[in-house]
């Protein structure tokens, strides 16, 4: 065993993130000095990124109890059951600062990652979801790191062969520095072969298989845990490189294996690599495990213990098999020519035990690695500003623009606009499976053998977020359940990822805290279980930080995959219908955005219980086939929704509010206000009768607007545009800044 | 009387499982190959079908084409069997020589994944030869490298000989460049062999194989040419 070394300096401890407390803490716990090895170890599983030392405490009030809920947050995925002996497996993970540093790469070893995370649970996985935030596109380094974001995610899932059926975009000067690359990922498994990453008995063989361990991603999960600075491209060695066809041929082994009775448990070698994959392993089955690092395949030569069990080479899975079925499993890995070692064995003692050219090189107690860190509460506070912010004006300095010129913009903001662009550069039908498109509400993917299918959809709200952080989460999960409500489906179960910037700053920790309250909050209210998650602190670059920007990702089930409509009007005649109230809100509103006026005014109202009930009316009438078409109200309010209905549609509208516009704000609200729990529906000329039937049934609001035809969006009395300037606008919003060469 | 098609899995094929659904739905028996056994079993018709077999290291199909399952298909083919490569396995097909040209990076640079319209151009060999010639069909693409191309003689050739099996088009059956995703020569989608048995498309008719999916084009495709083989 090595000896302890001599207290490390301040500077060596920032590197692996650690602070002097923490440093003495575990001294304390040890008994004795951490070794270079052990430390870096230690660093390590302590970082954010492992351990949620900061968040953990928050964390536990989201609440996983629900009958369908079968694994909750811990594992590499939460699962949820479909019935019929079906289960669904998902997960949503952050990659923003590799992607930050090498867009490529940092982006599609964020999808190769998820998917890992998901086939580790032995559950094929069957759709992959990005929610991504950039700067403005206006800005050519900005195009530069989206459209190499985009190239990315789409190189990974295409070359896998899994569809990545949907997601979400924003384009906010906010994000500036810290671009946000969210992938999630949803597995199906037949309960049989439901996998666990635990480590059990005494005696058995730990296996690495997959690609060769090599220098890459050193430290990634420490350099996950600290902010970026201006010098950060030095770190691009700590950003990994995926290799989507080894993960591909490791994905079918390891699936092949997961109804084998000698695999006993499944782990992704992620962040902190073979170190962290071991020790939650084993913490899980309540044992250790001994490695012989001698036994590790390497990349290259002369490889230290500690670049070895830090090393994040991408595409390696660690398993434990049954005493003296090792020959039978590691047959699967040579039928699909991939590398697969003993590397260790199981053992008793609650350790992390490793040896090294047959000397113990490193011994610690799972206990300390895995939880031993002493919690960190850093303070929180509410700034000033946001009292302020909340009481201004949303709308200062007026608005020159005419309606009908400010709701041609808001269609040609990237943000609301047509996001073909991105998805025609992912394969999102592979599988065929995939019933419902991107670029609607929700994605929906069919289960084969049933009339039911899983609709899915990533939403966040940042603008929301930075005036309320509490109101913003629970807008983002009003959100996901209104795009849910759209195709008819209930939500089974929510996974999260919270990006948040460096928490060392009380204003940051107060978001945080707000935030995940308001999560907590909403998701108890709409009954949503949260099985997974995962948390992004330090977004921040030279010392600003991102917007509080949660996203969720819902998982939700729809009747009948044969029977969904689309967000686009169908027939001249029908009737559109508003369900929620007319008046809405400008605070953090699109609109605010395209003026340039700042982040002001009190954020959309939102009462969840009312969301609750308008999404239950929804749900109902499509699952009935009342609604020809359903859309919800979201980024540009009411107007651009109707324009949205419109231009999918490919015929015009005309419609009439009930409210009138106050003489200050001149219909400006009505027209672009965000309120939450707000859809349009449309009907067959008979079917009104119905919809008002079934809201008043729920207590819910809804108001005949008007009818479907002609060629033009009218919104009597306020402002009109042509149908043909709708769609144009719309098309142009991501392609127009993405025509020219990029870079 | 159901015909077995033989469907081959290369590390990093993906479009296996969709192929056996959609070889199914025609009313065939699908059975898979793996790369490293020469062997058929018993195949009537060998689909090679799309993903990024061996990684697409190298060039597209280039590793494939040693495959020891390879050299069974090219005997099949030889002897006049029918095999049909889609995406991926069209690209393997150029490589391995068994049809001409070659698929090159899309023009635009992206990969590109969306719904195209094909025209029918010649209605022989057994795939086609139960679609009438101008007959347009729909079913997506997804792929980086489609591009087709061959040197100008050959390209005489192959239109000569009646080898330009689809072109991409308007859902009209037109042609020009607005339909044509990834710019490919005369908008060739796909090429067969001189005698018609071996057919290489970049489009997926394996993904059009049910109104849910949004078309039933390309079982329409297999259906045909179940329909046209010989009674054994």
């Amino acid at each position: 065993m090595t000896a302890g070394m001599a207290a490390p300096s301040p500077g060596q401890l920032r590197e692996l993130a650690l602070t002097e407390e923490e440093y003495h803490h575990a001294v304390r716990q040890l008994g004795r000095v951490p070794n270079q090895l052990e430390l870096g170890m230690l660093g390590a599983l302590w970082s954010e990124h492992c351990s949620y030392k900061t968040s953990r405490r928050l964390l536990s009030q989201l609440s996983s109890q629900a009958p369908q809920v079968v694994v909750g947050p811990g594992e590499n995925a939460g699962v949820v059951d479909l019935g019929d002996g079906l289960l669904c497996c998902f997960k949503i993970e952050s990659h923003n600062h590799p992607s930050a540093i090498e867009p490529v790469q940092g982006a599609a070893t964020g999808v190769g990652g998820i998917l890992r995370d998901v086939f580790a649970m032995g559950a094929r996985p069957v759709a992959i979801l990005d929610a991504l935030r950039f700067g403005e596109l206006d800005d050519a380094a900005q195009r530069h790191r989206f459209a190499k974001v985009v190239e990315g995610v789409g190189h990974y899932g295409n070359c896998i062969g899994v569809p990545t059926v949907g997601g979400e975009t924003y384009f906010d000067a906010a994000y500036q520095g810290n671009c946000l690359v969210n992938a999630m990922c949803v597995g199906l498994v037949t309960a049989p072969r439901l996998l666990h990453a635990v480590a059990r008995g005494v005696g058995n063989p730990v296996l690495l298989v997959g690609a060769d361990t090599g220098r890459d991603g050193i430290h990634g999960a420490t350099f996950a845990s600290v902010q970026l600075d201006e010098g950060a491209e030095e770190r691009r060695p700590a950003v990994q490189v995926g290799n989507p066809f080894l993960e591909k041929c490791l994905m079918e082994a390891c699936l092949e294996l997961a109804g084998s009775s000698a695999l006993l448990g499944l782990q992704d070698c992620g962040a902190a690599g073979l170190t962290s994959s071991c020790a939650e392993m084993a913490r899980r089955g309540g044992v250790g495990i001994r490695l012989d690092l001698d036994k590790v395949a390497r990349r290259e030569l002369g490889m230290t213990p500690y670049e070895v069990m830090l090393s994040e080479s991408q595409e390696r899975m660690v398993l434990v098999v049954e005493r003296g079925r090792v020959e039978e499993v590691r047959a699967v890995f040579d039928r699909w020519e991939l590398r697969s070692d003993v590397v260790g064995e199981v053992i008793a003692p609650e350790e992390l035990q490793v040896i090294a050219e047959g000397e113990m090189v490193a011994r610690l107690p799972l206990p300390v690695l895995v939880d031993g860190f002493p919690p960190r509460r850093p303070g929180s506070s509410r700034p000033p500003r946001v009292e302020r912010d909340l009481g201004a004006d949303p709308l200062t300095g007026g608005l020159s623009w005419t309606l009908e010129e400010a709701w041609l913009r808001l269609l040609a903001s990237p943000n609301c606009a047509d996001t073909s662009w991105i998805y025609r550069q992912y394969d999102h039908q592979v599988g065929d499976d995939t019933v419902v498109l991107p670029g609607w509400d929700a994605a929906v993917v069919r289960l084969r053998g049933r009339q039911d299918g899983l609709a899915i959809t990533v939403d966040g709200a940042h603008r929301s977020s930075l005036l309320d952080p509490r109101r913003g989460a629970q807008l983002a999960v009003a959100e996901a359940v209104r795009n849910l409500a759209c195709l008819g489906a209930r939500p089974l179960a929510l996974t999260n990822c919270l990006n948040f910037g460096d928490p060392e700053r009380e204003e940051v920790m107060w978001q945080l805290e707000e935030a995940v309250a308001g999560l907590a909050d909403a998701c108890r209210q709409l009954a949503i279980p949260v099985v997974s998650g995962n948390v992004s602190l330090y977004n921040d670059l030279s010392g600003a930080s991102i917007p509080p920007t949660p996203v969720v990702g819902v998982v939700g089930l729809v009747g009948d995959v044969r029977r969904l409509p689309g967000p686009g009007f169908v027939a001249s005649g029908d009737l559109i219908y508003l369900v929620g109230e007319e008046t809405a809100g400008l605070g953090g509103s699109e609109l605010q955005r395209l003026l340039g006026c700042g982040v002001l005014g009190p954020p959309p109202g939102l009462d969840l219980e009312l969301e609750g009930r308008a999404s239950e009316a929804v749900r109902q009438l499509v699952s009935e086939g009342a609604a020809r078409s359903a859309h919800d109200c979201s980024l540009g309010g009411l107007a651009v929704a109707l324009a949205e209905c419109c231009v999918v549609g490919g015929l015009g509208a005309v419609v009439r509010l009930r409210d009138r516009p106050t003489p200050s704000d001149g219909g400006r609200d009505l027209l672009f206000g965000e309120g939450s729990g707000r859809y349009l529906l449309s009907v067959e000329p008979g079917g009104g009768g119905r919809v008002e039937e079934v809201c008043a049934s729920w207590r819910v609001p809804c108001a005949r607007l008007g009818e479907v035809g002609g060629d033009r969006v009218e919104i009597r009395d306020l402002a009109g545009i042509p149908l043909a300037a709708a769609a144009a606008a719309r098309r142009e919003g991501i392609a127009g800044p993405m025509a020219g060469p990029v870079l | 009387m159901t015909w077995r098609c033989g469907i081959a899995v290369f590390p990093g094929t993906w479009s296996e499982r969709d192929c056996a659904h959609w070889v199914e739905l025609a009313g065939g028996d699908p059975v898979m190959l793996w790369h490293a056994e020469p062997e058929l079993k018993g195949a009537d018709v060998v689909i090679l079908p799309g993903g990024f077999a061996h990684g697409d290291y190298l060039r597209t199909g280039a590793i494939a084409r040693f495959a020891p399952l390879m050299a069974a298909v090219r005997e099949h083919a030889l002897a006049g069997g029918p095999v049909l490569g889609i995406c991926n396995g069209f690209q393997i097909l150029c490589e391995a020589q068994l049809l001409p040209g070659a698929l090159l990076r899309n023009s635009c640079l992206q990969f590109r994944c969306q719904t195209t319209h094909l025209r029918v151009e010649v209605s022989r060999g057994p795939f086609l030869s139960g679609l009438e010639a101008g007959e347009v069909l729909q079913m997506p693409i997804s792929h980086g490298e489609g591009r087709y191309y061959a040197p100008p003689e050959q390209l005489r050739e192959l239109e000569a000989g009646g080898q330009v099996a689809l072109r991409y088009c308007g859902p009209s059956g037109d042609l020009g460049d607005q339909h044509n995703p990834n710019g490919s020569l005369r908008h060739i989608a796909g090429v067969m062999n001189a005698e018609g048995n071996v057919l290489g498309m970049m489009p997926h008719p394996e993904r059009a194989c049910e109104p849910l999916l949004g078309s039933e084009d390309g079982l329409q495709l297999l259906r045909a040419a179940l329909a046209v083989l010989a009674p054994r």
